[in-house]
């Protein structure tokens, strides 16, 4: 049995698209959903952020487990696997699930998880992956790992979030949300902005597709809600998944960039200490915001899509360079030749990800 | 895998009392919430007398299982948003945030990640272990099922376990 973690389906649903290429096509064409809402969820202060206009739900389901099953069913169709089979497992990312419920009912995020499990006639117990905002990276490690240990044909991994006035309300006390559409990475950038979306992949050992060829998780062991000053974290965590790999032969990364001061610039630092200046570097968050828990696994789906065309995605909001480092922002659309990128991520509780993804090696 | 060592925390313990007994000088206790205060004492009991405790590693994860996640201070941070909305209750509405405060206290700048299940499953969290293992760089790892129904119903089983 080959011991090549690969995607084999992959399926979004996103404010721009209906589907994941839908969606690609839309970041493409530099489109965004990011929009100023007032008295939205019943939220004091207005704010900017990237929301579904539909809102409809399946049956017996919440809008977040909702959007995540159209996913996981864009996925799971697409890599043509029977989702009721004792050897395939769930791994469920959100951040904070059925939040707005809080109060009326359980909203443990495994409630959730079971939900959209069962909904495929899943047998086994899903597990979720809560692990602030890297938690999409952290669940497509934790799907490669159980793959190599054997126990799993397939791991559908889907990342859901929707927004609520509990989490509007939490970034807004944190000071944390821009007034406007997000800048990342640019020199007038002033926060971030909050989105909705849903991803999902099939992962199956095979030797085709774009393989998930390695992953780390590392902390700053610094501080709760503030990143590294080094960029300690995301350094070590790109400096292991990059360990056996020619930074040359990447075609870029894409990186977390949510448009905060201290996060782009401790990315920019991270980049920096790991060789990577020459590399270009891109975040979407210009076009969905922060989707949360959908954003580690809808960014590499739509890395995916544009390292196949040879493109790299443009970094909407970002205008002139805002960090100390030299960094290779992608400002607009451009071409890239290598057939491997690198997704980061990083959150509060000073967690940060890098998942290293190939194309080629396929027999 | 070879678990070393085992801490248990029983619910309605004091957690102050706790603290003041076994660690006492460490103020940012205070501003933790219960997940984060209990994640932390287990910790410090567990790694009691350990020989060059804090020098700075990335060979030693931290993981954490649960089912309840943070509800425990997302209640206590919706019912501040009535009011004034608490940035510091806010950031402890991740149940990722006791592994990091686990990991500031003792320089560990390796894996740490958080998990919620249906129902506390021995054998499951197991595999989720052994497979953190895979990562080339741990070679130990705290491992905790640590469940805050509320701040005095609590579930606190905490070991560390080597490769």
């Amino acid at each position: 049995m080959t011991e090549r973690v690969a995607c084999i389906g992959y399926g979004a649903l996103t404010p721009v698209g209906p589907s994941a290429s839908a969606s690609y096509q839309a970041v493409r064409e530099g489109r965004s959903a990011l929009r100023s809402y007032e008295g939205m969820f019943g939220c004091k202060e207005p704010f900017v952020a990237s929301l579904f206009e539909q809102r409809d739900r399946f049956e017996g389901y919440s809008f977040m487990e909702s959007i995540a099953i159209r996913a996981a069913r864009e996925a799971l169709d697409a890599a043509a696997i029977n989702p009721s089979s004792p050897r395939v497992a769930f791994v469920l990312s959100s951040i904070k699930g059925n939040i707005e419920a809080l109060g009326q009912e359980d909203v443990s995020l495994s409630v959730s998880a079971a939900r959209i499990a069962r909904f495929f006639q899943n047998p086994n117990m899903p597990i979720v992956v809560s692990n602030a905002c890297i938690s999409g990276v952290a669940a497509l490690l934790q799907g490669r790992r159980m793959l190599l240990s054997g126990q799993w044909d397939a791991v559908v991994v889907v990342g859901a979030e929707v927004q609520s006035r509990f989490i509007i309300t939490g970034f807004q006390s944190l000071k944390a949300l821009s007034a406007a559409p997000c800048k990342p990475f640019d020199a007038d950038r002033d926060g971030l902005n909050l989105g909705e979306a849903a991803a999902a992949m099939v992962l199956a050992r095979s030797d085709r597709g774009w393989e998930l060829a390695d992953g780390a998780i590392r902390n700053d062991a610094n501080h709760i809600s503030g990143p590294s000053r080094t960029g300690e974290g995301s350094y070590n965590a790109l400096r292991y998944v990059l360990s056996s790999f020619a930074p040359e032969e990447l075609a870029f990364v894409n990186a977390h960039g949510t448009a905060t001061r201290y996060n782009d610039e401790m990315e920019a630092i991270s980049l920096r200490r790991a060789g990577l200046p020459g590399v270009p570097v891109n975040s979407l968050k210009g076009c969905f915001g922060h989707t949360m828990g959908a954003a580690g696994i809808l960014e590499s789906i739509l890395s995916m899509q544009a390292c196949e065309q040879g493109c790299v995605l443009p970094t909407r909001g970002f205008s002139t360079l805002g960090v100390s480092e030299p960094l290779r922002v992608s400002a607009q659309a451009q071409s890239c030749t290598g057939r491997a990128f690198v997704k980061l991520l990083s959150g509060f509780g000073g967690v940060n990800g890098a998942l290293l993804f190939r194309k080629g090696g396929e027999r | 895998m070879r678990v070393c060592k085992t801490i248990t925390i029983p619910g309605n313990t004091s957690l102050t009392g706790l603290y003041a007994e076994k660690v006492g000088n460490y103020p940012k206790f205070f501003k933790m919430d219960t997940l984060s205060k209990l994640g932390f004492l287990a910790t410090e009991l567990l790694l009691e007398g350990e020989a060059d405790r804090f020098i700075s590693r990335e060979d030693r994860a931290v993981l954490l299982f649960s089912r309840s996640g943070s509800v425990c201070d997302d209640s206590h941070f919706a019912k501040s948003m009535e009011d004034y909305p608490s940035p510091s209750l806010f950031v402890y509405t991740l149940p990722n945030i006791v592994a990091g405060e686990i990991a500031i206290r003792n320089n560990y700048r390796g894996e740490t990640s958080a998990f919620v299940l249906e129902q506390y499953d021995k054998e499951r969290i197991r595999h989720v272990v052994e497979e953190a293992f895979q990562d080339r760089t741990t070679r130990s790892a705290i491992v905790g099922w640590v469940d805050v129904r509320s701040d005095t119903d609590w579930t606190c089983e905490v070991s560390l376990i080597e490769k």
